[in-house]
């Protein structure tokens, strides 16, 4: 039997994987940046936000789900590629509520991060202005509906580490939406402790620890000197 | 009401509008009704901007005020982060600030009072004290002024860069930056920083001073015409510490009248509904306060720089200190109420707040590392007031049990200049334009009273849903036809007055 070498290539340039990687883990194990917002290394992949499309072999694909194998012909940073990306970030944006300017999470979020990545200039399409409103009903944690992003990491971190289920996503398309495993519905009432892993995993400033605010300074945040493909590489980030 | 704000028969007249106000900070317009012979009737300054930051801000987790709120104004965001933290200190239970947090807020407040000065001098008014009130309006700009004289342009440049460096150092930030939180700040100032700062302190007091020496040059050469330029008697507010010496971080409220004896001292600012109340008119977005004690129709006052030169005891720093009482002496030991003196008082709390920022800098506690202070009892409703450039600004909130801000309400300093401005253009407009063809160089003396009040147009006009409005719709000649009319309630209602 011939050994087939565990090698693809990513914009043409050759790295080599474990068998049972994703095109995502191998890429990123390799050094090579690809978007990804749904994706966290510490949680099975599920293929949300699309951010993470490429081409396999001529074919879209979501880097994040699909399996490595040898010979993989990959196109990541393409510039009809990252402009697909623009757009879903385009389309996050007007969605909810990003308000950067008065956001705790900026400059440590994920979604903001990513719009510099991509070079986001405007939001483009016309904002929803969604009326999510914010719970804030436990003492220590809150979410703000109108910035999630519906990721579905609490959700998974909830279930998966923290053995509670506090989260789930309900509704279809546009209606979907996080609701809170609760008598009454509200964070208060709910299992959620602020040790919980779910309320680290948030990628934006949805689900945040309370009276934290902007107790880090500009200039010692996540993305204040490193973009984000160059954070994502470093192993203590997503 | 005031003389000439209400005309007795409006629709019988010419009106001239000033729209929009140029070289301020905002949309403005001043609308001038006269009749045949020229004469003035009625007098308003309409700010027509609107903006709605109280709404925003309800709802909100109380940590993040602070930051959000800046966003009303990109000139004087300083302010509005450290009043909404001063109220949110009281809030999160915050005991007494460590001497080093306290001392690197006061520094970011004077970097603050410096740049926003510097650039509402150099850049927005010498153009007309420099170049002359009816020059070439092509010309009459800050790149006139550099034209003409590149020191002065230059310098002011550096020193509105200067206070920029100060607040960047201290907030993380030239513009909305993010240094104080509830309790304390989030950033020290390394020794690299205080050292970068200190270099320039010198230069900066001594510019200060120079530019004082200029504004008094000029106003030698016509002292009457500067004296009583718009001028009118009014009562004044500011902040004075325990001494009633100048604070522009934190102290007590005075009010003074018009010849200088006190309405009220070191008051709480907690307590400011008990000695301030606010109006509300029917042609205008902005509210108008007044003094409690003297009624709405006499209570109005100014604030800003001329007010608390004329309202303090001394200045703590002894060449500014020198500078106020050169200038209170300028009229025989009588209160000062010209509309330019704004200037020379502004560019007297320029060095003051140069001198301030060198001081901070030779003090040790300023490198310190104790930036947070200890945390008892969550309150539930704050107020936090500053002496911000343009004068005090007031922040009031109550927050719920969830730590969502329940109630805000904002007084900013343009609020509290409103009647001040109207009677300066009613002013202006009685001594220059009445009876006059109107022109070009005429209109821009009804500007320069109102730049000398630096007025932040755009913070002004935060109050969604509260402010009635009126709108007429009026036939060819002159006569209502209908009216509709949206009272402090936010309810609608028209009414038709023919047919
Ligand atoms: S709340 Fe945060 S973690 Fe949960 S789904 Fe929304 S964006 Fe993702
Ligand atoms: S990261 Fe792959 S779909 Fe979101």
């Amino acid at each position: 039997m011939t050994d087939i070498a565990n090698t693809l290539t990513i914009d043409g340039r050759t790295i080599s994987f474990e068998p049972g990687q994703t095109i995502m883990q191998a890429a990123l194990a390799a050094g090579v940046f690809m978007p990804h917002l749904c994706y966290n290394p510490e949680f099975k992949p599920h293929g949300s936000c699309k951010l993470c499309t490429v081409t396999v072999n001529g074919r879209p694909q979501s880097a994040c789900t699909i399996a490595a194998m040898p010979g993989q012909e990959i196109q990541s940073d393409t510039p009809e590629l990252n402009g697909r990306r623009r757009v879903l970030l385009q389309m996050l944006f007007v969605e909810g509520h990003h308000f950067c300017p008065g956001c705790e999470k900026s400059g440590n979020c994920q979604l903001q991060a990513l719009g510099y990545e991509m070079e986001m200039l405007s939001p483009h399409f016309s904002h929803f202005f969604p009326d999510r409103g914010v719970d804030a009903t436990h003492p220590d944690v809150m979410i703000d509906f109108g910035r999630c992003i519906m990721c579905e990491l609490c959700v998974q971190a909830s279930r998966d580490v923290d053995g509670k289920n506090v989260f789930a996503l309900a509704g279809r398309g546009l209606a979907s939406h996080v609701v809170v495993n609760s008598p009454s519905g509200k964070l208060g009432d709910s299992a959620l402790e602020v040790t919980d892993k779910a309320v680290e995993v948030c990628p934006v400033g949805a689900i945040l620890r309370k009276r934290v605010g902007f107790a880090v300074p500009i200039g010692e945040r996540i993305y204040d000197h490193d973009p984000i493909s160059v954070k994502a590489l470093e192993p203590d980030e997503a | 009401m005031s003389y000439l704000e209400t005309a007795a028969n409006p629709q019988a007249l010419r009106r001239v509008a000033i729209d929009p106000v140029s070289r301020v900070e905002g949309h403005g317009k001043v609308t001038i009704l006269l009749d045949d012979d020229n004469k003035v009737h009625q007098v308003r300054l309409h700010i027509v901007e609107f903006r709605g930051f109280e709404i925003f801000i309800e709802g909100r987790p109380y940590w993040e005020v602070p930051v959000a709120v800046q966003r009303l104004c990109g000139i004087c965001p300083v302010s509005h982060h450290l009043a909404a933290v001063k109220a949110m200190d009281i809030i999160a239970g915050a005991r007494a600030l460590p001497p080093t947090a306290e001392k690197l807020r006061r520094l970011m407040h004077y970097g603050q009072t410096v740049q926003s000065h510097a650039l509402h001098f150099f850049h927005l008014c010498s153009p007309d004290l420099l170049l002359g009130f009816d020059c070439d309006v092509t010309r009459r700009n800050v790149i006139g002024v550099a034209a003409e004289f590149p020191e002065i342009a230059t310098r002011g440049v550096l020193m509105r860069k200067w206070g920029q460096e100060v607040i960047k150092a201290t907030a993380g930030k030239k513009i909305h930056g993010t240094g104080a939180i509830p309790g304390g700040m989030n950033k020290r100032l390394t020794i690299e920083e205080r050292d970068h700062l200190r270099k320039d302190a010198d230069t900066m007091v001594g510019w200060a001073v120079d530019a004082i020496n200029m504004v008094k040059k000029l106003h030698l050469t016509k002292p009457e015409f500067y004296n009583r330029f718009g001028e009118f008697e009014a009562s004044m507010m500011g902040f004075v510490d325990a001494r009633g010496a100048m604070d522009l971080y934190h102290g007590g409220l005075r009010a003074k009248d018009k010849d200088g004896n006190i309405i009220f001292d070191h008051v709480d600012y907690a307590t400011y509904q008990q000695v301030l109340d606010e109006e509300v008119k029917s042609w205008s977005y902005m509210k108008f306060p007044y003094i409690r004690k003297l009624g709405p129709q006499k209570g109005w006052y100014r604030v800003g720089p001329l007010a608390r030169v004329a309202a303090c005891d001394f200045i703590p720093t002894p060449l500014a200190e020198a500078e106020r009482k050169e200038m209170m002496a300028i009229e025989g030991g009588k209160v000062p109420h010209g509309t330019l003196l704004y200037h020379w008082a502004r560019l007297i709390e320029v060095l003051f707040g140069a001198e301030m920022i060198r001081e901070l800098l030779d003090d040790p506690d300023i490198t310190g590392s104790d930036l947070m202070a200890d945390l008892g009892p969550r309150q539930h409703e704050a107020v936090g007031v500053i002496e911000a450039p343009r004068g005090t600004l007031f922040h009031h909130y109550r927050v719920g049990d969830d730590d969502l801000v329940k109630y805000c309400n904002l007084i900013v300093s343009t609020t509290n200049n409103n009647q001040a401005m109207n009677e300066a253009v009613r002013k202006v407009a009685t001594q220059f334009l009445d009876g006059k063809e109107v022109t070009e160089p005429l209109l821009n003396h009804i500007e320069v009273a109102i730049r000398a009040y630096d007025p932040c147009l755009s913070c002004a006009t935060h109050a969604l849903g509260k402010m009635p409005l009126e709108v007429d719709l009026v036939d060819a000649e002159g006569t209502l036809i209908s009216q509709g009319r949206r009272n402090m309630d936010g309810l609608a209602e028209t009414s038709c007055l023919t047919g």
